[in-house]
């Protein structure tokens, strides 16, 4: 049984492989923030909505800046070629469409495309952040997230019961069991972790959806 | 023209039921000294612009503790919990906007635009209530532009113009606050003579600053401190 850690490790180094070189990549909250890792840190360009384009990890401790801080207010460093910029520049860039995939974490996400990651209902929603303007502006959003929360409860649901993000539907799902893809707006079950069956991803999904061509052909054989 | 005040008398400014605004994001980029001060400045009933109120008991957090904010306009106050017991409380109003629409809408205020539409926020529950148009096939959301009475904003440098520069990811929200109150304070770590700045790596050029005081305190890897133990 793997750790959650080990669970998030798996599910950012997949999400890791659908970035390309030269892209410019906005990492949300946890599970994202791990992707970094797995890309060749000279390849792409990390863009952090508190105000830096070229957003590299911190290596070593003389390094530490406290005036230099990624969206999380974690410790970071810069990448050769970074530019530093204001809030409103800053998110220009992500609501003209500047930034070419948003990776982000999520509390749903549902048959439709939606997803809710900002508040949940009974409790105070006392913050926002950048999440509503990511969803209306990145090229292409990339959900990173635990199949399933710890309680159990699925994900990905027929509906979210929590407040949506924006009208605007995301392109991939991936968790530790599989990836769906959206497309012509359908929930399309496109991968298979090594090891899990498709009853165990229906099981734990809320939602409907289709095998993509290549699963569907794949599993009518065995 | 020397705009260079001390900030124990320039915080006088800021008078009850202004709107302020502050700059940082967390305690990074914030005018530390300026908040110390208006915690000994006796107001009350503030509308405070910023994207957090600090955390509990530090920087702003002070602030709401001595009950001298009314209302909150920012878009993450999640790292400060009394905010929420305060708005339970009903001791606080919160305004809660995408940290982008509030960006956008402080720059629109320094620019003197009156608002604008974003597909930011369109459907969901921060955008209840506005009007939505539909341009060029999708939807939008109308904002309306910040302004305030008073900001109060932290950059790097400054000249004795009022010119200023900053530093790494403690820009973020400042030069824009720097350009939507009527009257704004800049905190800096370093005052120069005007000349010393180049005129290409000005940020926020001085017609939009009025007075410049030097920090006392400032964030270092152990926290806020004194500027003169670091030194």
């Amino acid at each position: 049984m793997l750790s959650n850690k080990e669970i998030q490790e798996r599910i950012a180094e997949r999400a890791a492989a659908e970035l390309t070189p030269h892209m410019v990549v906005n990492l949300g909250i946890g599970i994202p923030t791990l992707v970094a890792k797995y890309v060749d840190a000279d390849s792409v360009f990390f863009h952090t909505e508190n105000g830096l384009l070229g957003v590299k990890e911190l290596t070593s401790e003389a390094d530490f800046d406290p005036d230099l801080v990624n969206a999380g207010k974690l410790p970071v460093s810069e990448q050769i070629g970074a530019a530093y910029f204001h809030s409103a520049e800053s998110f220009a860039m992500i609501r003209g469409g500047h930034v070419d995939v948003a990776i982000l974490g999520a509390l749903q996400v549902d048959a439709q495309g939606l997803i809710a990651n900002w508040a949940i209902p009974g409790q105070n929603i006392m913050g926002v952040g950048g999440a509503m303007d990511l969803l209306s502006g990145a090229k292409k959003i990339i959900v990173t997230t635990n199949h399933n929360a710890k309680n159990g409860d699925p994900k990905i649901v027929e509906s979210c019961s929590y407040p949506v993000t924006s009208i605007r539907k995301v392109d991939l799902i991936i968790t530790e069991l599989a990836v769906f893809r959206f497309r012509d707006d359908k929930l399309v079950l496109e991968e298979l972790k090594p090891g899990v069956t498709l009853d165990e991803v229906k099981e734990r999904t809320g939602a409907s959806f289709i095998l993509s061509d290549k699963l569907a052909c794949k599993e009518g054989k065995e | 023209m020397q705009k260079r005040r001390k900030a124990d008398q320039i915080i006088h400014q800021i008078k009850s039921e202004d709107t302020v605004m502050v700059g940082g994001f967390g305690l990074v980029g914030a005018p530390l000294t300026l908040i110390d001060e208006l915690t000994r400045h006796e107001v009350n009933n503030l509308t405070i612009i910023s994207n957090n109120l600090g955390e509990a008991g530090k920087g702003l957090g002070i602030l709401l503790q001595q009950g001298k904010i009314r209302k909150a306009i920012g878009s993450y106050f999640t790292s400060n919990r009394e905010v929420g017991d305060a708005y339970h409380q009903g001791k606080l109003d919160i305004q809660l906007m995408p940290q982008g629409t509030m960006a956008e809408s402080i720059r629109a205020g320094g620019a003197g635009i009156g608002g604008y539409f974003t597909k930011t926020g369109v459907g969901t529950d921060l955008g209840m209530g506005k009007e939505v148009r539909e341009i060029g096939g999708e939807l939008y959301q109308f904002e309306e532009a910040l302004h305030a009475n008073v900001a109060l904003v932290k950059a790097a440098k400054a000249d004795t113009l009022g010119n200023l520069v900053y530093y790494k990811t403690a820009r973020n929200f400042n030069p824009i606050m720097a350009t939507a109150a009527d009257f704004v304070i800049a905190e800096v770590d370093e005052i120069v003579e005007a000349g010393q700045l180049s005129p290409e790596e000005i940020v926020t050029p001085h017609l939009f600053v009025d007075a410049v005081i030097e920090s006392k305190l400032v964030l270092t890897k152990e926290g806020v401190v004194s500027k003169d133990a670091v030194q």
